[in-house]
């Protein structure tokens, strides 16, 4: 059971966002980490292939610079190995481009049986790489992956849907995109930390992966700031505060 | 060229149109031209809908008998395309299927993607859509430079469904071709998770926990607080991911955009994935302890206390009030 994990590295969201201004597109020259619902991912490949008893974990990502820390993270859980496809020229690439250079970068991770992929990323959150990568491979796809089960050629998943969830029978190989509480990820141990420095990560170039064209459709005219709304009132508690939200409730005609 | 063909998206449970598929057709039918409604599946009785808000045509995939819709119905519009109906623009919904849909058929068309947008203007030739980034703090407008068909996803509730277009709604039959390697994915069965009182995404009130809650058994403060106001109760994030509730109940970026009368933050901080979700409320109470916690910089009633100490008394008095 040999199983590819699609991870993006990305600034740490618990700081401010910020634009390029030359740009407009997201500033990612700062440390880069592994984005947290791609945890989710490598931790469920990690435990198909303890279930299966055998087989490995490769990463594939993508980033405009030699990056790595977000890397050594999930190879300090338990990845084996992982391609990286750094290329200048992909800054502030669009999703399908993504896609198409990921599932270039698939093809230098060895034999697959299933593809996981986190269902957006934190920072750009388009949400269609999954889906897209699957197209360019030719492979059958499941999205919002809660659970994942591997049975012989077949993965079974049940998949989130607006009024609950759906039981899905797929073929291998196959993408399966998964939401965050699909497992609980593990925390790298100190071992595993140590390990991780030595694991292999191949960099390669769009044009190693024979991605020519690196060009997208879409550009920004602008960008303006959202009509703020108007500053409410903030009152610290005093143990009578509720009475405010009762008032506050009754002037809607809620209550 | 000017936009002048337009396909929508659009899905239909029971003979009912999705309210995304309709806000979708009125926003397309303002923009000109000629509005098709694309659907999954059987129209049946919401052909009537689709077709006053705006879908002169409508065309049908037929029963997906269990296919996933990402590879069954793109492969159905790629041979409709194919077919010499090439259309301008394809707006979907920002949901499980719209989103499926979309990025199957931009790799089949090789045309790039714009997602999570809440606007979309035409000026000629030209398409731009908007999109909120940094929880909506600032919209980006971005430009398709490209050869159409243009594509794009709206967020729920970004446009207001109107009838009364009077559209002719003519079906049309577009079958879903072999989908070969792609096409191993079938459901084999279908849950339904009850709930109970209004729609998450409906109701005129909305109550919502988070992190601040402390444990998942709390929680019922909030299920208490949104009986009593007749609302629906509502969860970031974090409570989801926790296992606290199930994902139906999570507004935000990955979970329910909803625009009610009223909605209660309790204990959420307001981290951008949860922002996008609920910003569009007329009115926003706060209940959260950390005083610098963003979500105060929307909420039009804050209350800087321990949501263990506000919610029950307020939960009192709004007993006592009967």
């Amino acid at each position: 059971m040999n199983v590819i994990v699609c991870v993006k590295q990305i600034p740490d969201p618990a700081l401010p966002g910020e634009l390029d201004p030359s740009t407009n597109t997201l500033k990612r020259d700062g440390k880069l980490i592994l984005d947290e619902s791609d945890s989710y991912g490598v931790e469920m490949a990690l435990q198909l292939v303890n279930t299966a008893g055998e087989g490995s974990v490769t990463l594939v990502s993508m980033a405009p610079n030699d990056e790595v820390s977000g890397l050594r993270t999930a190879l300090a859980m338990g990845a084996e190995k992982a391609v990286l496809v750094s290329d200048p020229v992909l800054a502030g690439a669009d999703a399908l481009t993504t896609a198409k250079v990921l599932a270039g970068a698939v093809g230098k991770a060895g034999d697959y049986d299933l593809i996981i992929a986190g269902t957006e990323s934190s920072d750009g959150y388009t949400g269609t790489v999954p889906e897209q990568m699957a197209e360019v491979l030719g492979l059958p796809s499941v999205g919002f992956a809660k659970t994942i089960a591997v049975d012989g050629s077949t993965v079974r998943v049940d998949r989130q849907t607006e009024a609950g969830y759906d039981e899905v029978s797929c073929s291998l190989p196959a993408v399966v995109s998964v939401t965050a509480g699909v497992v609980e990820p593990r925390y790298p141990s100190f071992k595993g930390i140590m390990a991780a420095k030595s694991k292999p990560v191949e960099t390669v170039t769009a044009a190693d992966l024979g991605v020519e064209s690196v060009s997208w459709a879409q550009s920004i005219s602008s960008v303006e700031d959202a009509p703020a709304r108007e500053a409410g009132e903030i009152i610290e508690d005093d143990g009578e505060t509720f009475n405010k939200i009762v008032e506050f409730l009754d002037n809607l005609k809620v209550i | 060229m000017a936009v002048n063909n337009i396909w929508v998206f659009s899905q239909a449970n029971d003979d009912e149109a999705t309210t995304a598929s309709l806000e979708l057709l009125t926003k397309a039918r303002s923009l000109g031209g000629t509005v098709s409604a694309f659907v999954a599946g059987v129209a049946g009785g919401a052909a009537a809908q689709l077709a006053d808000h705006g879908a002169a045509k409508i065309y049908e995939t037929g029963d997906l008998a269990g296919a996933l819709p990402g590879a069954a119905v793109s492969a159905a519009m790629q041979a409709v395309i194919d077919g010499g109906d090439v259309p301008d623009l394809i707006m979907f919904p920002q949901n499980y299927e719209g989103r499926d849909v979309l990025s199957r058929l931009s790799v089949k068309l090789d045309r790039t993607v714009l997602t999570n947008s809440t606007d979309v203007t035409v000026d000629g030739d030209s398409v731009t859509v908007q999109t909120p980034i940094f929880g909506g703090s600032k919209l980006v407008n971005s430009t398709f430079t490209g050869v159409v068909p243009f594509l794009a996803a709206f967020r729920p509730k970004s446009f207001e469904a109107a009838g009364g277009a009077g559209a002719a709604g003519e079906l049309a039959s577009a079958p879903i071709p072999d989908l070969g390697s792609t096409g191993g994915a079938t459901i084999t069965s279908v849950h339904v998770e009850e709930t109970s009182g209004p729609k998450l995404d409906e109701a005129a009130v909305v109550v919502s926990g988070g992190r601040g809650l402390g444990e998942a058994d709390k929680f019922d403060m909030v299920e208490s607080l949104a009986k009593l106001l007749k609302g629906a109760p509502g969860a970031s994030r974090a409570i989801v991911d926790a296992g606290w509730v199930p994902y139906s109940y999570q507004v935000g970026q990955t979970g329910k955009v909803v625009k009610p009368t009223v909605y209660v933050a309790a204990g959420i901080s307001g981290a951008t994935q949860h922002m996008v979700g609920m910003k569009g409320a007329k009115n926003i109470i706060a209940i959260n302890k950390d005083k610098e916690a963003p979500i105060f910089g929307v909420a039009d009633l804050g209350i800087v206390g321990d949501v263990h100490k506000v919610m029950p008394a307020l939960i009192a008095a709004l007993e006592a009030r009967g």
